[in-house]
């Protein structure tokens, strides 16, 4: 076998995998290691992938993920904290040849935004919604999010959540899948190569249940906080998938279309 | 036999050093460098340039984008 030098690998014939460029060339402000890069790379590589790039809008929340914006290279509008569904629906009611979908975290959709979801995905508004749930208000310093295990130490909960004195997490996903407004809801994570592609496959669908009108797609990323949970990435990772996914299991919970009008109008008819 | 060599170049500036890379690594190709960059941080670096099959494992989990793979049959 002929032996070859690694400046004749490194061409542009060669090449298999480079950033798309829907991202921007700024660099993210996230710690080292956050799973919210590589979820901003999903998205815009299923925006490339589907040439939706000019008709794409987003809606970033409060939160980590606010300067969104900065990174991948569409029209985005900001939302007040927890109201990007609301923001949401009035851009695709307005422009509802546009794609619009909301990026979301926990303390965001979960706590101060979870009656804008539950309305929002009831309604079946024909939006993407991407849920990333690392159980911890990470841009604040750690504190405790409604999506935080029973027994995880945060700032505000330094001996661990107890369920007496704080209640039980919650499971968002779960909730939003009994909605029927809702056509695809599922819980995926980035935290190995195979579940970056799985995450990546759900947006796409997502993004395509919008173009055919099915309703609300929504898309939760269990995700790693390695700042706020004072651990390194790679144990952050090995911690997540220890505690987090026995808790929050992986997969779809929900693949089918909004239901039709007609099955709740026979009720009025007597 | 065909075989299949892969290489990376990874932005030394841009790395944040988080090491999910190294661990993403099916073949022990990628380790993080005793040196470190502008930034202070430890960058990613191929340490077994032999090894690596241009799978993109590492580019996929890698949050801020640095990784750029290419792949080459050999014969």
């Amino acid at each position: 076998m002929a032996d070859i030098d690694i400046k004749d690998i490194i061409r542009e014939e060669n090449l298999v995998y480079k950033k798309t460029d829907v991202l921007t060339d700024n660099v993210m402000h996230y710690c080292p290691g956050c799973s919210h890069g590589v979820v901003h790379k999903l998205v815009a590589e299923v925006i490339e992938e589907m040439g939706i790039q000019e008709q794409t809008i987003g809606v970033s929340p409060v939160g980590c993920s606010v300067f969104a914006y900065n990174y991948i290279d569409i029209d985005w509008s900001e939302a007040a904290h927890g109201r990007a569904p609301a923001v949401a629906t009035a851009i695709k009611r307005l422009m509802p040849e546009k794609f619009v979908f909301t990026y979301q975290g926990d303390g965001d959709l979960a706590s101060i935004g979870a009656a804008e979801i539950l309305h929002a995905c009831n309604r079946g508004e024909n939006i993407v919604v991407i849920f990333i749930n690392n159980a911890i208000y990470g841009m604040t310093g750690g504190q405790m999010a409604p999506t935080t295990l029973v027994g995880m130490p945060t700032a505000t909960s330094p001996y661990g959540r107890q369920i007496d004195l704080h209640g039980y997490p919650m499971k968002m996903t779960e909730i939003v899948a009994t909605l029927p407004g809702t056509c695809f809801v599922t819980r995926q994570s980035v935290e190995k190569a195979a579940a970056v592609r799985k995450t990546k496959k759900a947006i796409r669908k997502a993004f395509e249940n919008q173009k055919a009108g099915k309703g609300t797609s929504f898309i939760e990323v269990v995700s790693t906080c390695s700042s706020g949970w004072k651990v390194n990435p790679v144990k952050a990772n090995e911690w997540m998938t220890e505690h987090m996914f026995p808790f929050y299991p992986l997969g779809d919970k929900k693949d089918c279309e909004k239901d039709p009008a007609e099955d709740y109008e026979k009720y009025m008819k007597g | 036999m065909a075989k299949v060599r892969g290489a990376i170049v990874v932005d030394n500036e841009l790395c944040k050093g988080c090491g999910l890379c190294v661990v993403a690594c099916p073949t022990n190709t990628i380790a993080q460098a005793k040196e470190v960059n502008g930034k202070g941080y430890n960058y990613a670096y191929m340490e077994n340039p032999e090894a690596c099959i241009g799978c993109a494992n590492c580019a996929l989990v890698c949050p801020d984008s640095v990784i750029t793979v290419y792949k080459v049959k050999v014969s």
